[in-house]
């Protein structure tokens, strides 16, 4: 899955331009030849805070991300469904871990990282701020919210930091299973009973706004995306992936036999692709101010899981401090 | 090795009765179902990760058994029908499988019990006079040494661990041990697996656990409990108050929509 | 709400199967070695990525410095007689 934070938590350009000429110059020719950026080479502060910031809020929307989708472990209703579905939470935590490995080799650590999350202060992607009402939605959000995350995750592959592009590399061979059993499931749906069907219908509809608004706000409203491009931290804009998403989502709606609900789509031939109506941003500000259906419930789920942990995650350490002790004596 | 092969071999070989499939089954299942409670609120991510891989390896196994326990049945029942459709009473799980996760150490000890129980159970089906069955074990067998190794290896940091940990896992320790009894008190069918080749003599299997979990509690620094006297019999289908929370939960969306395909 | 000391940070190595080397994937948090092996498999090799994992403490890792990669790796560079293109071989001498 994804973040849409890296636009509007933007990168500074002007502390870009108080580092060292000779160092920066040499730095923006590597990676204008597409070298890597690797841990200890040197790289400008604001690169540095760009990345901490982009690819912690990746890996918390990870963590966060097993929780609305985690909520239909236990009434899956098939033993298939429910291995598929635990499988997939657990990739997600499993890609979690591969970016808070990524981020630490960065400087910061894992516990100022969850500090961050807990308290607040760093952002997840606001789609898992929507609550997953039925089993249908477990298929909407493999389905929309992981084919969103593809489209914005295939270009980091190519990202110029080394951990970051090899953690994105492994996550992205992983997702396509995300992807491909949640439009499996929506199929099963759609071919199914009435009621069914409904619950499909009614999955899409909520949650396909919000999907789109997981690109992030539009490229006129998002000013800062430059220097992260001239950096190859990020290798398209908003609205370019946006498109994508869409060109790509509604010939697989209308094979499901779902409607899109948007009343202004229209096919422009000229242009050869899809246009979708207004997308209603106050929305998505709302939800990123703290104010989504669900925004407190995640994040109450993640500081009680850290709370209810603590003695676990101190005993493991006393133990093993009482072992190195009796090795040493 | 189908179970309904006509040959002359599979005739002679003695089938496992649907009832004990069903306790071998309907205890990975029910245990899997709790430890998938855990996903997403583990004291680490990482042990997000580990429960949800000991998780997917009993559903694995609870599927095939289930699937095999359908088929001795003959009335053409999958295993999400025998999932979802059954009733508490007709679920044979050991009764510590449904027992609450609590907090991590309650749910660590419960796996150390019954990992410790499984490992020298698949080991001794492996050599079932049942072929299926002994083909399920041997499988099931390389998981469970897995669970055995990752449960002893957290029993073992709580009990030795702060002095807070070793309380509270003591505690769990406590009040699980009750129900461990159910698992080597043989009763009618149990005798009847051991005479026909199918099942160990839960004595032997008992044997073993024994010397595995007292391994583990020493090097825990936790103190066996005193064996209880009240028998639970989840395995005959009288279970405790929290199987029908369970399966509530578990089995309502195939309730709400009879016959639908997922 | 004060923050927990993390578990200490392993890098870890898988070998992909039988003939290759180890290669470095990431890393994991554990609390101690055999945690860390444990937690590798869970995280690193969902999906038959290996046969064979190796854990290390981050902390005993002594990495080269980035600044002194001149220093290091140049002097190999003008030693062109080391390869085996550098020498010409007449056509005529065979299997050489």
């Amino acid at each position: 899955m994804y973040t849409q934070g890296l636009n509007e938590l933007a990168a500074r350009p002007l502390a870009a331009m108080q580092e060292d000429p000779a160092l920066l110059r040499r730095f923006e020719a590597r990676i204008d030849a597409e070298e890597k950026i690797e841990p200890k080479d040197w790289m400008p502060d604001a690169y540095r805070q760009t990345l901490i910031r982009q690819i912690s809020q990746h890996a918390h929307s990870e963590i966060v991300g097993m929780l609305p989708e985690g909520n239909w472990i236990t009434r899956a209703p098939s033993l298939l469904r429910k291995s598929i579905l635990i499988a997939k939470v657990q990739d997600e935590g499993g890609h979690g871990a591969y970016l808070y490995s990524a981020t630490e080799t960065l400087g910061i650590s894992r516990a100022e990282l969850i500090e961050q999350l807990l308290s607040g202060a760093a952002k997840y992607s606001s789609i898992f701020n929507y609550p997953t009402l039925t089993w249908a939605d477990v298929g909407a959000i493999g389905w929309l919210v992981d084919g969103a995350a593809i489209m914005n995750q295939i270009p980091l592959c190519r990202c110029s930091y080394g951990p970051y592009s090899r953690a994105m590399i492994r996550i992205c061979k992983e997702e396509s299973f995300h992807q491909r059993q949640g439009y499996d499931l929506m199929l099963k749906l759609a071919r199914g009973s009435a009621a069914q069907r409904a619950i499909a219908q009614d999955a899409l509809n909520r949650w396909w706004w919000p999907s789109l608004m997981m690109f992030g706000p539009p490229d006129t409203a998002s000013p800062h995306t430059a220097l992260s491009v001239r950096w190859k931290i990020k290798r398209f804009t908003n609205d370019e992936l946006r498109q994508k998403f869409v060109d790509f989502t509604v010939p697989q709606a209308r094979f499901l036999g779902l409607e899109i609900p948007d009343p202004a789509l229209r096919w422009d031939a000229e242009r050869g692709q899809h246009v979708v109506g207004e997308i209603d941003w106050s929305e998505f500000q709302d939800v990123v101010r703290g104010n989504g259906p669900c925004n407190r419930d995640r994040l109450q789920a993640r500081r009680d899981a850290h709370e209810s942990g603590r003695w676990v995650r101190e005993a493991a350490l006393a133990h093993a401090a009482k072992h190195a002790r009796a090795a040493a004596a | 090795m189908s179970a309904t092969g006509d040959s002359a071999a599979n005739r002679d070989a003695p089938g496992a009765p649907l009832e004990y499939v069903l306790r071998l089954g309907d205890t990975a299942l029910v245990l899997a179902q709790r430890l998938g409670e855990w996903i997403g609120h583990a004291p680490a991510i990482e042990e997000d990760l580990g429960l949800a891989n000991t998780a997917l390896d009993l559903l694995g196994q609870a599927r095939l058994l289930l699937a095999y326990a359908g088929e001795i049945e003959g009335r053409g029942r999958g295993e999400d029908d025998l999932a979802f459709l059954r009733e508490e009473s007709a679920f044979r799980n050991a009764t510590l499988a449904e027992m609450p996760n609590g907090d991590f150490g309650d749910t660590i000890v419960r796996q150390l019990l019954l990992d410790a129980y499984q490992v020298p159970l698949y080991e001794r089906l492996s050599a079932s006079r049942d072929p299926r069955l002994a083909e399920i074990a041997a499988k099931a067998l390389k998981e469970s040494r897995y669970h055995l190794r990752y449960s002893s290896g957290w029993v073992v940091r709580l009990g030795d661990g702060t002095e807070e940990s070793h309380a509270r896992v003591q505690a769990s320790l406590e009040r699980l041990w009750p129900y461990t009894l159910e698992l080597f008190d043989a009763d009618e069918l149990d005798r009847a697996v051991v005479a026909s080749g199918v099942g160990p003599d839960p004595r032997a299997v008992e044997q073993d656990w024994s010397i595995r979990v007292d391994a583990v509690l020493a090097e825990a620094t936790l103190a066996r409990p005193a064996t209880a006297r009240y028998r639970w019999y989840g395995k005959q289908g009288r279970h405790s108050e929290h199987l029908g929370h369970l399966l509530a939960e578990m089995q309502h969306l195939p309730r709400v929509h009879p016959g639908a395909r997922w | 709400m004060h923050p927990n000391p993390d578990w200490p940070l392993y890098e870890i190595f898988v070998r992909a199967r039988g003939g290759l080397d180890h290669k470095h994937v990431g890393s994991v948090h554990a609390a101690d070695a055999a945690m860390a092996l444990e937690h590798a498999r869970d995280v690193y090799t969902r999906r038959l990525e290996g046969v064979s994992v190796w854990v290390v403490r981050s902390t005993d890792i002594l990495a080269s410095d980035p600044a002194e990669a001149d220093a290091l790796f140049e002097p190999a560079r003008d030693k062109v007689y080391r390869h085996p293109t550098f020498y010409d071989i007449p056509k005529e001498v065979e299997t050489l």
